[in-house]
């Protein structure tokens, strides 16, 4: 170790690998991830939301799983809980969606309407 | 780099790795690989959580799912629900952890509301084989700051002014130390780390060791820098294979990070360090004794002064701490000297870990700030004594402390009330009793341990301390006579004023406080040959009652053929023959047979 600076290096890349260990008080990506929701594809989705999260560096969010959520026809189902807001439910998503839904509602606060359930048909 | 989006930590603490957790690690590997989620979580072992009474223990990020006692059985459901699914597997979390369907923080516990982690703040959260995730949680900063933007003697008032004591038992102010040990004049010196833990039923400094050894390895670097020494030697005893490892990895990974070796952060500070094994004798924990056994020669202390700070390793200047001790000095240098001092009562700044052990509950490692009452640990932390059974006293300080009965329970925990109490803090053993321990067998069973561990080198120690024990063997038997408790005081009294080492110092000191507090115990054994709480089977006699129903199975059970008695009809002990085993008393459904 030659330096102060090569230490800081080490020390923020390590803490990428350790900051899921941390109690968080944000917002929660939970994705449905039952049988229905595995089967339909939840798991990508998982990876791209953790991906995107931790690409951006957002320090408050946790992504985790849950079981079914109960409109099994309309899954993968992701939702968001963020402190004192009405959950937010996202449905028939894809990677490609979860990362807009990243990028939109979780760091701009814009609820990307046209993936919530209340436009499903 | 790669992601995962769920870390499993595994407690790899020697506690838990022999209930098992090593083939639950295994059975994760596999369950992981069958559903093909090695990518996506990420298995760490990591150390002792603390709560081994609920070992093996297994926690999932990001939700902090709090799992106990886990078996390889349950890791396929933890697997195929949790990891797959998302659904926590409520039933196998730790019982305190589900409330009212919520499930809450490991943080919020009982067991750990109370705590406050310095020395163990890493201990169950990070690998501890693995240096980067140390640095993530800032490792090396403390040392990256004593060395480029500290003089010595800023890192030594920094120590001073914090109130440090030394946690190995003395309570010595550790600033003192280093800066005896700075002051002193030798063209070489050394530092010293004493990992060796010998009480029974303490495993701190083994915990540290195992769950957060680059906190010891940067300590010691820090120290050397102060004291101005190069080489340091940590002596840790050879019964601990898990901590040995990993402190040896750890000095490895320090080693190839160049945080240790030659030109430290292109300061020109040299540092280097090596593990000494001790064949786990009690005296090597004593300081010249350690000394003398990490030069090679038979561990035995000699008297001080010299001090080792001035005299040490090959005659030259040496810094010896504690591991806890050194855990605390990188937080100490990052934070500050008033943050620690903040913590705690006067004269005792910070916190202090126990190993609680005995008649409780939540059996364990935890850490709490100095001033915390006893109290609260052992009903509150500690969730009291079993089976409904009545507190009756704390041992504090293994073979070197005393016990403290019920009355104290409120007293804050500080060194110094330790030792007005007749106890101290020791390295931080507690063991709790209840109704049914006697106090003069505790007594004998600490003296026996002592007797067995002292190195024979002065008489007061080596003579003395045996003598004890023949008193106690003889009181506990049922042959004591008027006078012996005078003669066991008068003996104490000798042996602590006048031994070589705090061996014989405080090998004493369980009589002498169990005498304090418990004189009527001790009389009880002597003049009515009875033992109150029935555990010195010389004094116990087995009889049958009324209650007796004929069963006949006692007399099935009883080895040596004592009870005889007719099918269905009241059965007799032959109090003769009995060798008071006890057996007959764990056989009778109709709880017919009693000692007293």
């Amino acid at each position: 170790m030659k330096s102060i600076e090569e230490l800081a290096k080490i020390r923020e890349e390590a803490l990428k690998k350790v900051d899921i260990r941390h109690d968080r008080e944000g917002t929660r990506i939970v994705v449905g991830m039952a049988t229905c929701g595995i089967s339909a594809g939840a798991r990508p989705v998982l990876m791209a939301l953790v991906e995107e999260v931790k690409k951006r560096n957002l320090q408050d969010v946790i992504v985790s799983q849950t079981g079914c959520i109960g409109v099994c026809r309309l899954e993968p189902i992701v939702e968001v809980y963020s402190p004192g807001q009405e959950k937010v439910t996202y449905v028939e998503m894809t990677a490609e969606k979860a990362k807009r839904i990243v990028a939109e509602h979780i760091v701009n606060g814009k609820v990307v309407d046209e993936y919530t359930i209340g436009t499903a048909k | 780099m790669e992601l995962y989006r769920s870390h499993v930590l595994i407690c790899g603490g020697t506690g838990c790795t022999s209930s098992g957790s090593k083939s639950i690690e295994e059975a994760f590997n596999e369950a992981l690989a069958k559903h093909n989620l090695t990518k996506e979580v990420k298995l760490v072992r990591t150390g002792c959580f603390g709560l081994c009474e609920a070992g093996p223990i297994v926690i999932v990020y990001p939700e902090g799912a709090f799992y106990s006692r886990i078996t390889v059985e349950d890791v396929a459901r933890i697997t195929e629900e949790h990891l797959l699914k998302g659904r926590i597997v409520t039933d196998l979390l730790f019982k305190e952890a589900v409330a009212e369907d919520q499930i809450r923080s490991i943080n919020e516990v009982d067991f750990y509301k109370k705590q406050q982690r310095v020395a163990l703040r890493n201990c169950g959260v990070i690998d501890p084989e693995d240096i980067t995730e140390y640095i993530a949680f800032d490792g090396y900063k403390a040392l990256a700051k004593a060395l480029t933007e500290m003089t010595r003697e800023e890192v030594i008032e920094t120590i001073k002014k914090s109130g440090l004591r030394g946690r190995g038992g003395g309570g010595f102010p550790t600033g003192l130390k280093w800066e005896f040990t700075y002051k002193a004049q030798g063209d070489q010196k050394y530092v010293a780390c004493n990992a060796d833990e010998g009480d029974p039923g303490a495993f701190m400094d083994r915990s540290v060791l195992e769950g957060d050894p680059h906190a010891v390895i940067e300590a010691m670097a820090i120290a050397g820098y102060a004291v101005g020494a190069n080489q340091g030697y940590v002596y840790v005893r050879a019964e601990y294979p898990i901590a040995v490892h990993r402190l040896q990895i750890a000095i490895d990974q320090a080693r190839e990070y160049g945080l240790l070796g030659k030109n430290i952060f292109g300061t020109g500070f040299d540092f280097d360090l090596e593990i000494r094994l001790g064949a786990g004798a009690f005296v090597c924990g004593e300081e010249t004794a350690l000394l003398n056994s990490i030069e090679g020669k038979r561990g035995m202390p000699r008297p001080r002064p010299p001090f080792p700070a001035v005299k040490g390793l090959w005659e030259k200047p040496t810094l010896l701490n504690n591991v806890e001790t050194y855990a605390n000095v990188p937080q100490i240098i990052l934070n500050g000297a008033e943050w620690f001092a903040s913590i705690g009562t006067e004269k005792s700044k910070g916190t202090k870990v126990f190993a609680l052990g005995g008649k409780i509950n939540n059996t364990g490692l935890l850490e709490i700030p100095m001033g915390t009452t006893l109290r609260e640990v052992i009903f509150e932390i500690g969730g009291g004594i079993p089976n409904g059974k009545q507190f009756k006293a704390v041992q504090t300080g293994g073979p070197s402390g005393g016990c403290i009965p019920a009355e104290y329970l409120d007293t804050p925990i500080d060194y110094d009330n330790l030792i007005a109490l007749g106890s101290m803090m020791g390295s931080g053993g507690m063991i709790v009793m209840d109704e049914d321990n006697c106090m003069v067998d505790i007594a004998r069973f600490f003296l026996d341990f002592t007797v067995d561990e002292s190195c024979g080198k002065c008489p007061p120690c080596r003579i003395g301390t045996k003598r004890m024990l023949e008193l106690l063997d003889k009181i506990t038997e049922g042959k004591g006579e008027a006078g012996d408790i005078e003669k066991l005081e008068r003996l104490a009294e000798n042996i602590k004023s006048s031994s070589l080492c705090g061996l014989g110092q405080t090998a004493p000191n369980p009589v002498l406080s169990t005498l304090r507090y418990f004189r009527h115990e001790y009389e009880a054994h002597v003049n009515e040959k009875r033992c109150p709480a029935g555990v010195c089977q010389g004094l116990l006699s087995y009889f049958i009652t009324d209650a007796c129903k004929g069963c006949t199975l006692c007399t099935k059970a009883c080895p040596v053929n004592a009870i005889s008695g007719e099918k269905k009809g009241l059965h007799v002990i032959d109090r003769e023959k009995c060798v008071k085993c006890g057996a007959c008393l764990d056989k009778c459904p109709f709880k017919a047979i009693i000692k007293k």
